[in-house]
């Protein structure tokens, strides 16, 4: 048992890994059509969104801190994108660049407010969590912009192409995309080490000479392209802008990260095990409503999974001395 | 032991001159001088109050002195941050360690100046290059006698307490610096991990790195130090060597019971 555990220890997105190759077993077991190339394809859509938000959480997360607000700013960038294109008819490509833009203040607000003002970041992002909402129905109005109404561009990221029979969104592939950019800077950077030593024990890494306030400032402010990016994902799986897209976003995401085998404590856990991490509500949700339940269950079967997740990384802690 | 026993005539690697620092009304030194001599132990004792901790984090650049001078190698230094001080070659081992247990071995020597890939790796994608500090780190705890930690690829925290110590005294030594200072570093230790942390001190002054060490445990200062600095109410009340003075006599000495 000690042996299992040290091999979990040191490899976090194994645990993940098995459930996940298991779930998939036995939910393609129970209903032949959840293999299906078409079903497939829409478990990759519907965990694209979660799955690219989930890479900013997962850094915030691996510094210790907590992002409530990554869902609130990715529709408030969605929204400034889709109401930059068609009300003030902005060209797709500069209402997009506005976007990123947005998305990218939201963390530069968060990172500053939590390394210049010191606050922690859970109320710094419950805050903002508000503020970001507010926004949102300000500069939409309430409203929701169609898909067809905006520039093709900005709906690209729903257009689908063949892989190995499998329809996959061009959305999907840049959140593979980030995937593998965030997770070579974490692993094999200067900057990916610093992330890491100022979740793990931030004294630690200021007495070692690493500018800690300037690494999470960093992570903030990736956390916030990353989600700028995530809009316009988002814009092409709805086809369209909604102030009431994606209201669960904020915590599927940390229920991604969390089950990924991410600490919450700070200075373990990795990109990797996020994306199983979102794979795994994304294969549970689709394959208990295949199943013919009530969604309800879906939503009980991911409260288990979350406190599941957690009692096994608790687990796999003890081996620390 | 070691018989480089300090003359006047040798100019000391590390020498402050006299040191204040006061904090509002409460004077933390009070006019302290300090030598540090090239491939010597200098213990620092004191009761709790004295002043050892303010004159190590005057000389490793925690604190700036309200006045006096520092000097290396014969030349004043002024240390802001404790960057500088790192920058000019002095390392601290503090009592917390300063390391990150979830890294490995590698990884924490290193940290805060990792080495990168040559090329368009290192310089367009800034990869670190891991094999070679995995080398270095290896190369470094070997020279250094520490045998019980071969492999630098093992998170920190799985390492027992002495060799936490080891690694974070290997990191100090291995970037060529001309002094190392060790905050109490067998305080947490056993008797087995203690005795192992003072032999790596009396190998490291054996390459010719002097060494500050603060200390409380008598034994353990009589055992490495070549000579003692005994800091009494913000001043050096004086400088013995285990060979002229008895523990008891540094007790008196550090309690003002003896005139040093």
């Amino acid at each position: 048992m000690t042996t299992v555990r040290a091999i979990l220890h040191r490899y976090p997105a194994v645990s993940p890994a098995i459930v996940l190759v298991v779930s998939v077993i036995v939910f393609g077991l129970i209903n032949g059509r959840f293999l299906a190339p078409t079903n497939l394809s829409l478990i990759t859509q519907q965990v694209a969104v979660i799955g690219a938000l989930g890479i900013a959480e997962t850094l915030v997360i691996l510094t210790a801190g907590i992002d409530l607000s990554v869902g609130s700013a990715m529709v408030l960038s969605s929204i400034v994108i889709g109401n930059a294109a068609t009300g003030m008819g902005m060209p797709g490509p500069v209402a997009l660049l506005v976007g990123l833009a947005v998305g990218l203040a939201t963390g530069v607000l968060n990172g500053l407010l939590v390394t210049r003002l010191n606050l922690p970041p859970f109320i710094v992002t419950l805050g903002t969590l508000s503020i970001f909402t507010a926004l949102t129905l300000l500069v939409s109005s309430g409203a929701t912009v169609q898909g067809d109404a905006m520039p093709s561009i900005l709906t690209w990221t729903g257009l689908t192409v063949s892989v190995l029979g499998v329809d996959i969104t061009y959305g999907v592939l840049i959140t593979l995309l980030l995937y593998v950019v965030v997770s070579f800077a974490l692993a094999r950077t200067a900057w990916g080490r610093h992330v890491y030593a100022a979740g793990d024990d931030k004294e630690a890494a200021r007495l070692t000479g690493i500018r800690v306030s300037g690494v999470l400032l960093s992570v903030y402010l990736v956390a916030g392209a990353i989600v700028g990016i995530t809009a316009w994902i988002q814009i092409g799986r709805d086809f369209g802008a909604s102030p009431n897209a994606a209201t669960d976003a904020n915590l599927s995401v940390i229920t991604a990260v969390v089950i990924g085998g991410t600490s919450l404590f700070g200075g373990r856990g990795n990109v990797w095990g996020t994306l199983l991490g979102a794979l795994i509500v994304g294969v549970f949700r689709n394959g208990l409503a295949l199943a013919g339940l009530d969604v309800l269950y879906q939503t009980l079967a991911v409260g288990i999974l979350v406190i599941v997740a957690v009692s096994i990384d608790q687990w796999i802690r003890k081996v620390r001395k | 032991m070691n018989t480089t026993i300090a003359t006047a005539t040798r100019t000391p690697v590390l020498a402050a001159r006299r040191l204040v620092k006061t904090y509002g009304h409460v004077i933390g030194l009070d006019g302290v001088d300090l030598e540090l001599y090239a491939g010597e132990v200098l213990a620092i004792i004191g009761d709790n109050g004295a002043g050892k901790t303010t004159l190590i984090k005057c000389l490793t650049g925690a604190e700036i002195p309200d006045e006096g001078e520092l000097e290396l190698d014969g030349k004043p230094v002024r240390f802001r941050r404790p960057q500088d001080a790192r920058e000019a070659g002095i390392e601290t081992v503090y009592q917390s360690l300063a390391v990150s247990p979830a890294l490995d071995v590698a990884a924490n020597m290193f940290l805060g100046r990792e080495v990168r890939r040559s090329g368009a790796l290192g310089s367009v994608l800034r990869m670190v290059d891991t094999k070679q500090m995995r080398a270095r780190a290896r190369a470094e705890l070997t020279e250094l006698g520490i045998t019980t930690l071969q492999d630098v690829t093992v998170p920190i925290e799985n390492l027992s307490g002495g060799q936490r110590q080891a690694v974070a005294v290997a990191r100090a030594a291995a970037f060529g610096s001309k002094v190392v200072v060790l905050d109490e570093p067998t305080a947490a230790l056993g008797v087995r991990e203690s005795n192992q942390v003072l032999d790596l001190i009396k190998r490291l002054r054996d390459r010719g790195v002097p060494v500050i060490l603060i200390s409380h445990n008598m034994p353990h200062v009589f055992e490495v130090a070549d000579r003692i600095h005994v800091q009494r109410l913000g001043k050096r009340a004086a400088t013995i060597t285990p060979q002229s003075h008895s523990m008891t006599d540094a007790v008196a000495i550090m309690t003002g019971a003896m005139k040093g």
